[in-house]
């Protein structure tokens, strides 16, 4: 699988792309992560959903979409012909679930990887809890492993003790690329009201406060798993990206960013593209766990 | 409508009383038709603690000198920041976003608003002057000392006044301006934005009354163009967005 450039969207931070098309062409990108696909329907959770936090934020939006049968009919057919690779973020609350939804993707022909969500931490079954727990994890992604044909990648959750760990769960099923990290738990709360923002209590954060956390979990998992990495985690800019890149990651995903700056990504790209001319360096992947440790 | 994310530079900072001013921002190229009750989502400094994006109603546009303004009540550190914009300071947009109120152009209209609410009413009033229809206005503040642009409004027609204090117009919420408590109430629809409890207790008086309603809602949002799903609020379609189905909202139609 070919990303013309490391940089893509991250799920649930991008919609289904089409949002983006007034503020550049979609082609720029190397991949879109498109919005997490369930079974069926899912309205997601009660407002409000997110509260801002220092140098980020939390979400508790819970997987709304309109299940995979809506994704197949209504939504595939206008992503097909992007000019990038389109990643189905597939979600579930059981294993059978996650199959189904897997199965499905697995027909449409211009998707060639789905990224397996086991690390969301806002719906109340399924989601992270099949992500923090190494023999279900393996338990799930062996599941998808056989009714999906082409690459598997696993998105991550860091509310665990050991990534590496967990790391490993997802090889052991049978994953072809580790997507890491997912948001981590937190809360806010209104000292005024006495209450707290989200009407989930607590719900996923992410943006720049979580960077430092991402970066070390994709190092730890780059040393550990032998797997190719995509790397996530409140990268805002390219000098952002190039540190997930040095740590280990091969194609990095920008997420909260593009809540910020709808042309956040053109521009990161342009700015790997500075710096490997600045650093007299071929290719972006020549940076990839290029870090030097003394 | 395509939405544009640019740099304007501010060319006017008018404080109005202590807590609200008018930033009048030009943009670098002709600004697109943009309709009343549309917003813009502010970039302020980007610091630690204003990390998203600011959402605000348009409450001007002047096309003549490329410009649109938006009316600010300052309430945490993103707005502090930018009621210290200068003339010649940029600030970034991203624009014009979200539905708009319906344009109706023959009837009777109420524009009701009540503090930094008011915002979108000013540029609604000019807009539906154009299309030849002259609203009454309904404008609620807390005090006379927060009571501001009234000539202005005036232009555009007859405005009636509450304080919460009865230190100018009427005592009491606006729901309980004798404008508004008439029955039958002589107005063909009603068009309201303000805080979520004025917006409620107009929408349910309007209903109450037979009339047409839309309000103007303002939910926290991150991104403000439909791909963070948090502003979301149930209708009879299910969650919608407030930031591209919204933030206009015919009242009959949601489940608040």
């Amino acid at each position: 699988m070919q990303f013309k450039n490391p940089v893509t969207t991250a799920s649930g931070c991008f919609g289904y792309g089409e949002e983006f098309k007034d503020f550049y062409d979609l082609g720029l990108l190397g991949g879109i992560f498109v919005k997490a696909v369930t079974g069926s329907n899912r309205d997601g959770n009660k407002y409000p959903r997110m509260a801002e936090t220092p140098s980020g934020m939390l979400n508790s939006v819970g997987l709304q979409n309109k299940g995979v049968d809506h994704f197949c009919s209504s939504i595939y057919p206008r992503l097909k012909d992007f000019n990038t690779q389109v990643i189905v973020n597939v979600s579930g609350s059981t294993i059978e679930e996650y199959v189904k939804v897997a199965e499905r993707i697995n027909e449409l022909e211009g998707i060639h990887a789905i990224e397996l969500n086991i690390s969301c931490p806002n719906v109340k079954e399924g989601g992270m809890a099949f992500g923090v727990v190494p023999a279900t994890a393996t338990e799930v992604t062996k599941a998808v492993r056989e009714v999906y044909k082409k690459v598997l990648m696993v998105k991550l959750s860091p509310n665990v003790t050991n990534i590496s760990e967990m790391a490993k769960a997802v090889a052991d099923g049978g994953a072809d690329v580790l997507t890491l990290i997912n948001t981590l738990l937190g809360m806010a709360i209104d000292a005024e009201t006495q209450k707290p923002v989200i009407s989930t209590i607590t719900g996923g954060l992410s943006g720049p406060a979580i960077k430092p956390i991402a970066l070390r979990m994709v190092w730890q998992v780059f040393r550990a798993v032998k797997l190719p990495i995509v790397g996530l985690g409140g990268i805002m800019n390219a000098t952002d990206a190039i540190e997930f890149m040095l740590a280990g990651a091969s194609v990095v995903q920008v997420g909260t960013a593009n809540f910020i700056d709808p042309m956040v990504c053109p521009k990161i790209i342009d700015g790997i593209n500075d710096y490997l001319d600045r650093h007299n360096i071929a290719a972006a992947q020549d940076i990839i766990g290029a870090l030097k440790v003394c | 409508m395509k939405k544009f994310a640019q740099d304007f530079k501010v060319t006017g900072n008018t404080r109005l009383n202590k807590r609200h001013f008018i930033l009048e921002l030009q943009a670098p190229v002709p600004l697109p038709e943009i309709l009343p009750g549309q917003f813009v989502q502010v970039l302020v400094h980007n610091s630690p603690s204003t990390f998203l994006r600011r959402p605000f109603s348009i409450h001007f546009v002047d096309y003549a000198k490329n410009t649109l303004s938006l009316l600010v009540q300052v309430k945490g550190e993103g707005s502090r920041h930018m009621g210290m914009l200068n003339p010649g300071d940029k600030l970034n947009l991203v624009y014009p976003l979200g539905n708009s109120f319906s344009l109706p152009s023959a009837g009777k209209l109420l524009l009701v608003g009540g503090g930094a609410g008011v915002a979108p009413l000013m540029f609604m009033g000019d807009v539906l002057n154009k299309k030849g229809v002259r609203p009454d206005f309904l404008l609620g503040f807390r005090s006379a000392d927060e009571v501001s642009q009234v000539d202005e409004y005036s232009r555009y027609g007859k405005v009636y006044l509450s304080t919460d204090d009865g230190s100018m117009g009427e005592k009491g919420f606006v729901t309980q301006n004798p404008v508004i408590c008439q029955s039958p109430l002589p107005y063909d629809r009603i068009f309201c934005c303000g805080p979520d409890a004025m917006m409620h207790a107009v929408a349910k008086l309007a209903a109450g009354k037979g009339v047409a309603c839309e309000v103007s809602l303002e939910n926290y949002m991150a991104c403000g163009y439909g791909v963070c799903l948090c502003c979301i609020t149930p209708t009879d379609k299910g969650n919608e967005r407030v930031c591209i189905e919204g933030p206009v909202f015919e009242t009959s139609r949601l489940q608040w």
